[in-house]
């Protein structure tokens, strides 16, 4: 009987002890960082490449890659993150309850989330699209000559929308094979129960990574929907925002000027470009403008990378994942990655 | 005539020396005529059992018993077999075991800090002694002390922190235990068993947290704390199960007293929590847990996801063991409530002398088995985000290292579930072996 109220009491005491650190905190969510020491960051429950945790039981990956540097800039310290874990039903009310201080988790900028969930997109850190997947032994090379196919499709997602939308433009029929998840997906279609996996054209590239033999199978160059990816926090303070986006902007903008983790620490005094001092704080009085140290860029971008760094080290084309650049490539190579400017 | 006998040839004059058994009708030549081909049709089933058992055993036997178990990757692994010329053997190659040696800490202990291990392993040794009195009666009585100080004792190791607040909040205990003792005979027992309740409630609300936080602030005695987002793997499903199990079952009793409780208000309350409790699935209560409360709490609060599941849990099963013990408490035939009521007996020692025991004794099989479906329920929080070993699995799939494991990963993680479950199963064949009074 003892025992069955301990917990009971624990209960009660983290309500009270919880009411009472509500008082304490500051008003901002910035203060609240500040105050507690770490930032806390939703993540997927587990995506290849783009979060994961490693055998030391750190979280690797794209998405990650953001949190470490934004808890770079606002705390110095890019482990200072509670990474946690959220399902795509749960992620939307960890963010709109404070659970987390934002979500850096594979998450497309759509209308009905920006607007009617009131959630505040800062910006895209993966362009995605949805493709297909065929064995190379199929003999297509164009989703235009999929009509009658088979398709694995996961229940319950907009790829199930896209899909739907895609066959009947074109006047083309399929025969849907319903699965659950990425894992039952990967099983059945090795299996042969379809003739087509469809999902974004990132998650079927670290699907085929993990094939025996990668080479028999092809990605179709068709992408049939537009899937930008992005953190996002929730409404009611612009100044928090105003810091992820502006930490995104600062890896991009590192990379179109070519600052790297390795140079980041000299540069900022050596070089004459007036951008790039600005960026890194030797020059302005950016960072005072987000209420964050002077060398709050040149933290985040010596903790990650810049993009390209950030890109190549977890999804590029050295991994296993081997993602080109595609649509994520910088404005000046032909890609969509477009910061404004520091000034 | 023993003469005549002696000049007869014919007659025996000593025992022939035993045989042995026709091999027909004895050793396992027998069992195999009785039990496997003890006709045309058995035989016939017996046979294709063999062949069916033998089909599916060549196929998974060498798949594990040439399991690869030094590699870092799942790739290398398929370098190794390749290496081998085991992919040639049979479609299904071999068995990739080297995960489990990588991750076998985090499907075990999730994000607990790898140099504090021996805080969870000693909990649980703790938690083992101080569930043996409980458990087997021939452990001796003084034990129960252990029983009583553990759950403070196992708390502050998995959560560590300053030792003041579990010491604070067991203090509540004693004074509720105070107030029912020596209060009862001065303030009359009905009033005695509410403050006993209540006093203790307003003490931990708003006394036990300033002192822990004097106390620990004038005398620091603690030791690094571990916060609730670090548990995960079986040490998660352990704790989650484990605290539901122990709270459930208190909390089970009184539901199932207060089901069969002439007053209307408590008669009335127990049956809609219950029914309303039951009548809606675990995950829904889950989500109610980790979405719901979120929005009905003051902006701010962090509530511990971990202790709203537990509680959840806790409420979900407690409802479930009430109704098994108010099945064990009809069984009971009328005359034993009579007769303690004819012995004079008052309500609470009828019910823990006469009513109670034989209850339970009824219910046990009906327990254990809901305790089982709790246990293995606990892999449900992994749809609320937290990584329990199912949760732990998506995770380590993941990883570029070992994306596209499946099987090695479930196989352990059913085999840990299956051992815990199958102990469970035996103690309580054990207990009613034990506790059983008729003649059959």
């Amino acid at each position: 009987m003892k025992k069955s109220v301990l917990l009971g009491t624990l209960a009660v005491a983290g309500v009270a002890s919880g009411a009472a650190f509500a008082d304490g905190h500051g008003d901002t969510t910035l203060g609240q960082i500040q105050e507690r020491g770490s930032l806390n960051c939703g993540v997927t429950t587990g995506l290849t490449g783009f979060a994961a945790p490693n055998a030391e039981g750190e979280w690797e990956g794209f998405d990650v890659g953001v949190c470490r540097a934004v808890a770079a800039a606002v705390l110095g310290d890019p482990t200072a993150v509670e990474f946690v874990p959220t399902t795509g039903q749960t992620r939307f009310t960890a963010l709109a309850s404070g659970e987390v201080d934002m979500l850096a988790r594979n998450t497309t900028w759509t209308f009905s989330r920006d607007v009617d969930l009131a959630f505040e997109f800062t910006g895209v850190n993966y362009y995605d699209g949805q493709g297909f997947m065929v064995p190379r032994e199929l003999g297509v090379s164009s989703a235009l000559e999929l009509d009658g196919a088979t398709v694995c499709i996961q229940t319950g997602t907009t790829t199930e929308l896209n899909l739907a939308d895609f066959f009947s433009s074109n006047n083309m029929s399929y025969e849907p094979v319903p699965i659950e998840t990425n894992a039952e997906a990967q099983q059945q279609y090795l299996a042969g129960a379809c003739d087509v996996y469809t999902t974004d054209a990132s998650g079927l590239a670290a699907t085929r990574a993990t094939f025996e033999d990668p080479s028999a199978h092809v990605v179709l160059p068709e992408i049939v929907s537009k899937e930008p990816l992005g953190p996002l926090v929730r409404h009611g303070d612009h100044e928090w925002g105003d810091i992820v986006r502006w930490t995104l902007n600062a890896l991009i903008t590192a990379e179109e000027l070519g600052v790297t983790s390795a140079n980041v620490g000299e540069i900022g005094g050596t070089t004459e470009n007036p951008e790039i001092r600005r960026l890194l704080g030797t020059e302005g009085e950016l960072g005072a403008m987000l209420g964050l140290e002077a060398d709050w860029a040149a933290n985040a971008i010596a903790a990650v990378g810049n993009y390209g760094e950030l890109f190549e080290g977890n999804i590029g084309e050295s991994t296993p994942i081997g993602l080109a650049r595609g649509l994520n490539a910088q404005w000046t190579d032909g890609g969509l990655l477009y910061s404004p400017p520091f000034r | 005539m023993s003469e005549i006998h002696a000049e007869t040839a014919y007659v025996r004059t000593e025992m022939l020396p035993e045989q042995a058994p026709p091999i027909t009708a004895a050793g396992p030549v027998k069992w195999m005529r009785e039990n496997l081909f003890s006709s045309p049709l058995n035989a016939i089933l017996t046979v294709l059992s063999i062949i069916v058992i033998y089909y599916v055993l060549q196929g998974i036997l060498p798949w594990m018993v040439n399991g690869i178990w030094n590699a870092d990757s799942l790739s290398e692994c398929r370098e190794i077999r390749d290496a081998r010329g085991g992919s040639s053997e049979h479609g299904h190659g071999v068995a990739c075991w080297a995960v489990l040696g990588d991750r076998w800490h985090q499907l075990t202990f999730g994000f607990y800090p790898s140099d504090l291990y021996w805080r969870p392993i000693l909990a649980l040794a703790l938690f083992l002694a101080a569930l043996a009195p409980v458990l087997f009666d021939t452990v001796p009585r003084k034990m129960f002390i252990l029983t009583a100080a553990a759950p403070f004792i196992c708390a502050w190791l998995l959560w560590g922190g300053t030792i003041w607040g579990p010491l604070m909040i067991a203090v509540g205990f004693v004074i509720g235990w105070a107030i029912f003792k020596f209060g009862a005979p001065a303030i009359g027992a009905l009033s005695a068993t509410i403050a006993a309740i209540l006093i203790p409630i307003l003490y931990w609300l708003f006394i036990a947290g300033p002192i822990a936080g004097a106390l620990s602030g004038a005398i620091p005695i603690g030791i690094e704390a571990v916060p609730s987002d670090d548990f995960g793997g079986f040490l998660l499903a352990f704790v989650i199960g484990a605290s539901g199990i122990i709270l459930s079952m208190p909390l089970g009793i009184v539901l199932a007293l207060g089901r069969q409780s002439d007053l209307f208000i408590i008669n009335k309350f127990s049956v809609i929590f219950i029914e309303v409790i039951r009548g809606v699935p675990l995950i829904v209560w889950l989500f109610t847990a980790s979405l719901l409360l979120n929005y009905f709490l003051p902006p701010g609060t962090n509530f511990d996801l971990m202790l709203r599941v537990i509680i959840m849990v806790t409420l979900f099963s407690s409802a479930y063991i009430a109704e098994v013990i108010r099945g064990g408490l009809a069984a009971l035939p009328r005359g034993q409530y009579e007769g303690a009521d004819s012995l004079g007996l008052n309500y609470w020692q009828s019910m823990q002398l006469i009513i109670l025991p034989q209850a339970l004794k009824i219910s046990i099989p009906g327990i254990v088995s809901s305790f089982i479906g709790l246990f293995k329920d606990t892999v449900l929080v992994v749809f609320v985000g937290l990584s329990d070993p199912i949760g732990f699995s998506n995770l380590i799939r993941a990883t570029t290292d070992w994306n596209g494991i499946y099987w090695e990963l479930f196989i352990f993680i059913g085999l840990c579930f299956f051992i815990c479950c199958y102990g469970m199963s035996r103690y309580s064949q054990y207990l009613e072996r034990k506790l059983r009074t008729d003649h059959r």
